[in-house]
């Protein structure tokens, strides 16, 4: 991915920031400048808002088919996390024995590689989620 | 609005075409449905070309006029529009050369579509599939394309009890189906077995959950109804379209387990075309994976939501069935060249309310539906066809 | 005024290998080589974790344990390391962002090999002070690598600590610190190579123990004390023989050494190893104790604390964050083949 284009996203790839309407309170992530429910009527009215980083895994695979930035990882767990303000996001799940991993079950945010540009590029770091402690 | 009739088809095999560019490609499946539909060059008003994604396969672009030219229509200097929705180019072509006629603007339209997908490497091709997905929060964090459906299958699975083997019953059947295709990549039949054992690629969902990769293309004529029967007697009508969006990323969308874009094209086209399901005999839905089918049969009201799994193992999707689904075999066995998808299935319901199906000719076909999708369910486009008796 | 450690926090990777399994690749007797280091397994990186990413961890665990503190008020971010991701980009920046403490800070990285994070802790110590920062942070982190075969893979692991220093709300006050630098090639590693190299036998006694004694004497003589004034010893632990060795030849006893002796069960942290030892005294340790504290970094040096455990510490305990010793408990063991993977020693295809 292009410089520019990752270290634009930094503050909700290390951090989770994303929105609050201020007209309806829906929370989204990532940032949004227009609120999905509220329309022209969020404009201008969408506040900055940092997720907690704890929520529930609303499903997962296991991947084994991987692409070739994900080689080292693989099989690795991907899921839809649905975090506590309500936005939900997409992730991977580690630190935890794929056999163990379940709809419902609890995890937090961790800081993590995601990837890099190539051997001599730029790092790529963000997300990923772990079993609650 | 004028109503709009198929007055020709054409496709090429699918397959990996080793031989075949994607210049080949775009032409052949034109000349057949010219030939097919019996006009000439000069008749034809408007191209309409479905390509996903040629810019990343052979780094080609502007493949509307590239089509155009290489078809020998340069002379005439005819309108060429290339359209892209992921998956759903083709759907997509068909709508846009069906409101352009509908409209006035255009007498004679040929759609085309075509997608040369195996002159780069199987991983390089797997990861241009998944550009339909979210780049920035999506496929960056290791999301593939299998990896999302798979989410919908698990979530399904946990949701309505649907079953691994039900799930993998679509690639059976449409394999049984595939088999009696002269053009499908995949002519031969497969055991429940092999698909339940295929190597994982993204759990619940193996190698044989997933339609392949493919080259191919396919086209269709298209002109007012009033005008049809002076080109040939085997007019179809397209009776209605409908189109919708949802938002691009898996996360994003209201029910990991429906559709919605799928749900309201549905309803839209049906709504147009003054029918129901019940009304259809013969379909085309997407099958890029097994679970899409599942997932297709419920959101277009074939089946009750949850059902579509049991309908799948207890048959009612076979030809001769409740409704015979993917005739033709499907994404799965009649090969998934991406953006030529929703022609190709156009070109299959015509076939079948023509009656020249052959051997998986469905009796009685006088209304069938296509369904196409773009990404993971972004962009959804349903098409009913019906007999001009 | 009192000016020390306001809070800590630390982050070992989840898998471990054992001496066994790495000697049984290259043909020796790695459960012996365990016992003559003194190791039981150490700790490995996960493909998607390095410098960094164990750095950030730590860092947030430590300013978990103190809601009340803004990280825009942290004046300096340095990361010592001799295992930083990038050769020219500071690891301290991207730490920096993630922990919000950015932009209005100064940052950057260190590297003396093991004693890069105790070097960071005086600089801290030095602008909290002065009244140039208010917070300072200073970072140990490695993920430090041991040639193929070579004696060095038994302990090489990876782990990291990160310490808060201010002069309010301190939980552990230095009391003081001081150092013994020379010109002494005992280990290094040039540009471009991937594995460092070291003296053999040479870094015993002329490296290691030369500076460590040196300058635990050094602090005796500043802080005016003896051994038995301490409730707890960390020293830096390259192996599980050389620490207790120093120590015992400093006058201190095992009892005193254990809390802070985390090598044998995640080997060598490099430039976390004191700081990682650390943090497990601070977990368990009460106001009023006193903890002498020597780390060595080759090449050569030691940086030396005298720290004393103020009635601030039991508030850092109260945060939801795992404990040292919670975290040194939960691993999964790998083998060879899988560490060689993750640790980029197999050589993959180009393009």
């Amino acid at each position: 991915m292009a410089i520019p284009r990752f270290w634009r996203e930094i503050p909700s790839r290390y951090n989770l920031f994303g929105t609050k309407c201020g007209s309806c309170g829906t929370v989204d992530f990532p940032p949004r400048t227009i609120c999905p429910k509220c329309g022209r009527q969020s404009l201008g009215r969408m506040a900055r808002m940092k997720m907690a980083g704890k929520g529930t895994l609303v499903s997962y695979t296991v991947i084994h088919d991987a692409p070739a930035a994900f080689e080292l990882l693989k099989p690795y767990v991907l899921g839809i996390i649905e975090l506590d303000e309500g936005a939900r996001l997409t992730s991977q799940i580690i630190d935890v024995d794929p056999a163990a991993v379940k709809i419902g079950m609890r995890v937090e945010s961790t800081f993590r590689k995601l990837g890099q540009e190539s051997e001599a590029g730029i790092i790529h770091y963000g997300y990923k989620f772990r079993p609650e402690m | 609005m004028r109503k709009v009739a198929v007055i020709g088809i054409g496709e090429t095999q699918f397959g990996e075409l080793w031989d075949r560019s994607f210049r080949d490609l775009g032409i052949e499946a034109g000349l057949r449905a010219v030939q097919d539909a019996g006009i000439t060059t000069e008749n034809i008003d408007a191209l309409y070309v479905g390509n996903m994604s040629a810019g990343k396969f052979v780094d080609q672009e502007h493949v509307g006029a590239l089509v155009a030219d290489y078809s020998g229509l340069s002379d005439t200097h005819l309108p060429t529009t290339r359209i892209e929705g992921g998956g759903a180019c083709g759907a997509l072509a068909i709508l846009q050369a069906w409101a352009a006629i509908a409209s006035g603007l255009h007498e004679v339209v040929v759609v085309g579509a075509a997608e040369k997908m195996t002159d780069v490497s199987e991983t390089h091709a797997q990861e241009i599939l998944s550009s339909t997905a979210d780049q920035e929060w999506e496929t960056v964090f290791g999301a593939t394309f299998a990896g999302l459906y798979a989410m919908m299958a698990r979530r399904h699975m946990y949701e309505y009890a649907t079953t691994r083997e039900q799930i993998a019953q679509v690639a059976v059947k449409n394999h049984k189906h595939g088999a009696l295709n002269p053009n499908a990549q995949f002519q031969k039949e497969i055991k429940l077995e092999a698909v339940l054992n295929a190597p994982k690629i993204a759990e619940p969902l193996g190698m044989l959950d997933a339609a392949p990769l493919s080259d191919g293309a396919a086209a269709l004529v298209l002109c007012p109804l009033e005008k049809a029967r002076r080109f040939n007697d085997t007019p179809v009508e397209l009776l209605a379209s409908g189109q919708a969006s949802d938002p691009l990323a898996l996360h994003d969308r209201r029910d990991l387990t429906t559709m919605d874009a799928t749900v309201v094209a549905g309803k839209r086209a049906f709504h147009m075309a003054g029918k129901t399901p019940l009304d259809v005999q013969v379909a085309e839905v997407h099958d890029n994976f097994t679970i899409t089918e599942i997932l297709a049969l419920e959101d277009l009201r074939f089946f009750k939501k949850g059902q579509g799994g049991p309908a799948t193992e207890e048959g009612q999707t076979l030809i001769g069935g409740k409704i015979a689904v993917n005739t033709s075999g499907g994404l799965k066995a009649r090969g998934q060249p991406v953006g030529a998808t929703g022609v190709a299935q156009a070109v299959e319901i015509v076939r079948q309310l023509r009656g020249e199906a052959d051997k998986r000719q469905v009796a009685n076909a006088e209304i069938g539906l296509t369904h196409t999708l773009g990404g993971t369910g972004a962009t959804a486009v349903v098409h009913l066809f019906g007999r001009v008796n | 005024m009192t000016a020390g450690i306001v809070s800590y926090g630390a982050y070992v990777p989840r898998f471990r290998i054992e001496p066994k399994e790495i000697g049984r690749v290259w043909g020796v007797d790695g459960e012996a080589m365990g016992k003559n280091l003194n190791i039981l397994r150490k700790s490995v990186p996960s493909p998607d974790e390095d410098v960094i990413t164990i750095s950030v961890e730590a860092a947030r665990t430590c300013m978990k344990r103190v809601p009340g503190v803004d990280p825009r008020d942290i004046g300096a971010i340095y990361v010592g390391s001799e295992s930083h991701p990038y050769a020219v980009k500071p690891s301290a920046t991207i730490v920096a962002e993630a922990i919000e403490a950015a932009p209005v800070l100064t940052a950057a990285d260190f590297e003396f090999a093991c004693k890069a994070g105790t070097a960071a802790m005086q600089t801290c110590l030095g602008l909290t002070i002065s009244n140039m920062a208010k917070y300072g942070m200073a970072i140990g982190t490695d993920t430090s690598q041991g040639a193929p075969g070579d004696a060095l893979e038994y302990s090489a692991s990876a782990g990291g600590a990160a310490f808060l220093l201010g002069n309010t709300g301190v939980a552990a006050s230095i009391n003081h610190t001081v150092s013994y630098t020379t010109d002494t090639p005992d280990f290094w590693r040039r540009e471009g190579q991937t594995y460092p190299s070291h003296g053999g036998r040479f870094t015993g006694e002329p490296a290691y123990f030369k500076h460590v004694q040196a300058c635990a004497q050094l602090l005796f003589k500043r802080a005016g004390t003896a051994p038995s004034d301490y409730q707890f010893a960390v020293f830096h632990q390259p192996n599980g023989k050389f620490p207790v060795r120093v120590g015992k030849m400093l006058g201190f006893a095992d009892k005193q050494m254990e809390t802070g002796l985390l090598v044998r069960e995640i080997g060598n942290t490099y430039s976390g190893a004191i700081m990682v030892g650390l943090c497990a005294i601070f977990d368990v340790a009460k106001p009023g104790d006193r903890i002498f504290a020597v780390g060595y970094g080759s090449g050569a040096g030691s940086d030396a604390f005298d720290i004393t455990v103020t009635e601030h510490m039991p508030e850092l305990h109260k945060a939801r964050v795992r404990t040292m010793r919670a975290m040194v408990d939960d691993y999964q063991i790998v083998d060879y083949a899988t560490y060689a993977k993750y640790r980029g020693k197999i050589r993959m295809k180009e393009g």
